[in-house]
């Protein structure tokens, strides 16, 4: 049965619309994933001898054991971020005779065959095989340390699983989680219950009893349980398709009125946003990294770096452009026919998307004003940023959204519906950020500070001005692929 | 009104569409039939420029349909379930395509209220989204959303499919009114032989993308496309 599973997987790769956008990013990532494969083999193997030179009499496998929880916790963070989970198309499938467990158990297995689930070992092979070296313990007892470590790693892959469930769907069911967390880190650094030092010590148990390695795996049995229990659960079509079929939330944003000829528009993609689950992410993922600067800015280690302030600047003021921007026009997908067949002049379409981005942009320069706090060179380069943002990025993304053609399911189900949420859609970003900071790299390297700040901003002005003009040629641009992304939008799944 | 010239459409070397010349004059109302693969929606596609033809061009009143956007304000349509805006309640839906086709509020509520029966109150009012709606529902709203402003050329790939019986007995009446009243330009495509012989003045076969049939609608219509339909059943 997984054979017939994998050959649909295999053709839906090749056969899909965005296989060749999707391939040049995936190349990048093969790239990424091979640099960062390095630097954990590299930190694996050094790190025992780190250890020892920089505390002679402690014990290299205890300190790490004692480092462990702060490490899944970070590894639950970033996967959280980045990886994506295992999607498949179950609609076609409940009607054949295939058993429901055996569908769910494919998504799942799949799901071990991660990237992600390989890096740990990088880091636990080489260093017990130092342990065995030169720290003198017993094979056996590192080889149930490393099952057992690594067991963690893949519980932390499925509880991500579970928790990024919830997320989706209801972002509200995050903040126990997060306050559980933040509050044991808090206890654990005011050293008031040290839970990393527990846990350390429970891992060092594992040390001397190295059958007790049983334990996580049994753990892993239970979550992989747990999961299974969820996604099967789930395999209907009403708990997808018709299930959620609430009243409708008629709110009107009749203000957008003041706006013209774009307001239709307008209120169009306000209420696209509030009423879809994905769109609707990225608000709450504009107002938490609002917060981002309070990482940077405070921090003594980038004083000497301004230029990691545009990083900020670019970010905070443009997360939502770079969130939902970069989808753009593939949030229509649905009814882009529609669109291209009714009286909607394309230049107003594109005009008020641009329109609800700049809007964005402003409204988030606004909200970061009490920077202002760590000094006016920071407002000052924000606000430089967000013209930036708006004159140079936001057309820049709106060019990058004419290659778009790439279907978005507004309303798919809910089941394992994470399209486009994985490290990919921050690597189209990286352009949006790199170029400002390389700019005021230079500026602030050869003339200073101002003029960098200066430069960004003119740029920015330069593309407002010039805005009627870039509309016309981003008009051409998008009428000449209109039938290429019409035939690609048609294309279901991923 | 409107005019298609030397038309063609091929896809991977394969010729789905080709129409030396139709012209289809203001007020008729025109009927495509076929069986699946005739082009029917290709024609209509070609129309509403979504996909480029290979060769020729259609016009919409004097208008080269793929080449300005001026044919826009005074042609609607309903192709499929992709003309819908899934988020958006029906009453959102048509307030959205009368602000398109500057229609206020008001216009719209007095505009919906001759479709109260077509709707059998499951429309308007539910508080639903449209993609929460069943297919024949949806493909109501989608009818109707198609009639705001009073177009001159409206086009409907399929208007019948999907309809319970009564649903299609009111269409029908709709839409010979349409063209009779108001002078609208209505081109329909239909699988339903009896449906369209019914509604259309005129009507068209394709077949591989070539037209094979052009007869001006009379009583002997019906028989004459049956005769056409059952042509290869008999022969075999």
């Amino acid at each position: 049965m997984f054979k017939h599973f994998l050959w649909l997987e295999w053709k839906s790769f090749f056969r899909s619309a965005s296989f060749g956008k999707s391939l040049g990013l995936k190349i990048l990532m093969i790239f990424l994933a091979l640099y960062f494969s390095g630097m954990f083999l590299l930190f694996g193997i050094a790190l025992f001898p780190l250890i020892k030179e920089l505390s002679p009499e402690a014990d290299p496998m205890q300190v790490v054991n004692r480092f462990a929880l702060v490490y899944f916790t970070f590894e639950l963070i970033f996967r959280f971020m980045l990886q994506t989970l295992p999607v498949m198309d179950i609609k076609p499938l409940m009607h054949l005779p295939i058993s429901k467990i055996k569908v769910v158990n494919f998504v799942l297995i799949k799901s071990l065959f991660s990237f992600y689930n390989l890096l740990p070992l990088f880091l636990f092979i080489p260093f017990g095989i130092l342990c065995i070296i030169q720290g003198g313990y017993g094979t056996l007892n590192i080889l149930g340390w490393i099952i057992g470590m690594y067991a963690i790693a893949l519980c932390v892959n499925y509880f991500n699983f579970i928790i990024k469930k919830r997320f989706t769907e209801n972002l509200k069911a995050l903040i126990p989680i997060v306050i559980v967390g933040l509050t044991f880190a808090l206890l654990d650094y005011m050293k008031i219950f040290q839970i990393s030092v527990y846990f350390g010590k429970i891992l060092n148990i594992l040390v001397e009893r190295p059958y007790l390695a049983l334990i996580p795996i049994v753990l892993l049995v239970i979550l992989y349980k747990w999961n299974q229990n969820n996604l099967y659960g789930k395999f209907y079509l009403d708990a997808g398709i018709k299930g959620k079929s609430k009243t409708a939330n008629t709110r009107d944003f009749v203000w957008t009125k003041k706006f013209g000829s774009i307001a239709p528009f307008l209120q169009q993609d306000l209420k696209l946003i509030w009423r879809n689950k994905r769109p609707k992410t990225t608000i709450y993922l504009s107002v938490i990294f609002l917060a981002y600067g309070l990482i940077f800015y405070p921090n003594e280690a980038y004083q000497g770096m301004p230029a990691f302030f545009v990083f900020v600047g670019i970010f905070v003021t443009g997360i939502f452009m770079i969130n939902f921007g970069q989808f753009i026009p593939s949030w229509d997908a649905s009814y882009y026919p529609m669109i291209m067949a009714q009286n909607i002049p394309m230049r107003q379409y594109l005009a008020s998307k641009m329109g609800l981005i700049t809007f964005s942009v402003i409204v988030l320069a606004v909200l970061s004003t009490p920077y202002v706090y760590f000094g006016w060179n920071i407002l000052l380069l924000n606000i430089a940023c967000a013209l930036y943002n708006m004159g140079v990025n936001i057309p820049l993304l709106m060019y990058a959204g004419s290659f778009n053609k790439k279907r978005i399911d507004l309303d798919k189900s809910p089941f394992m519906n994470y399209q486009g949420t994985g490290a990919s859609q921050w690597l189209v970003g990286l352009p949006l950020m790199l170029i400002p900071i390389f700019f005021f790299w230079i500026i602030n390297k050869f003339i200073n500070y101002e003029v960098g700040v200066g430069f960004l901003a003119v740029l920015g002005i330069i593309g407002l001005i010039l805005r009627p003009a870039i509309l016309n040629f981003l008009v051409i641009r998008y009428r000449k692929r209109k039938y290429i992304m019409i035939e690609g939008y048609k294309q279901k799944g991923d | 009104m409107i005019t298609a010239t030397n038309l063609s459409k091929v896809y991977n070397g394969t010729k789905v569409l080709e129409i030396e010349h139709l012209d289809i004059p203001s007020g008729q109302n025109f009927g495509l039939v076929g069986n699946n693969g005739a082009g029917k929606t290709t024609f209509f596609s070609l129309m509403l420029d979504l996909i480029q033809p290979t060769t020729g061009n259609i016009f919409n009143k004097e208008i080269t349909v793929s080449e300005s956007e001026e044919w826009k304000p005074f042609t609607s349509s309903f192709i499929d379930e992709s003309f819908l805006i899934g988020y958006l309640t029906p009453e959102e839906y048509f307030y959205f395509i009368g602000e398109l086709r500057s229609r206020n509020k008001a216009d719209i509520d007095s505009f919906l209220t001759q479709f109260e029966d077509f709707f059998n109150g499951e429309i308007i009012g539910r508080n639903k989204y449209l993609r929460d709606l069943s297919k024949g529902n949806q493909k109501k709203a989608g009818i109707v959303a198609a009639l705001i402003g009073d177009p001159e050329v409206v086009i409907l790939d399929e208007p019948f499919a999907n309809l319970d019986p009564t649903t299609q007995i009111r269409l029908k009446k709709i839409l010979k009114e349409l063209s009779q009243t108001a002078g609208t330009t209505v081109l329909i495509s239909s699988h339903d032989l009896i449906h369209v012989t019914e509604v259309c003045e005129r009507i068209v076969v394709l077949d591989k993308g070539k037209i094979v049939k052009d007869i001006q609608t009379s009583e002997a219509t019906l028989h004459e496309l049956e005769a056409y339909f059952s042509r290869e059943i008999a022969e075999s």
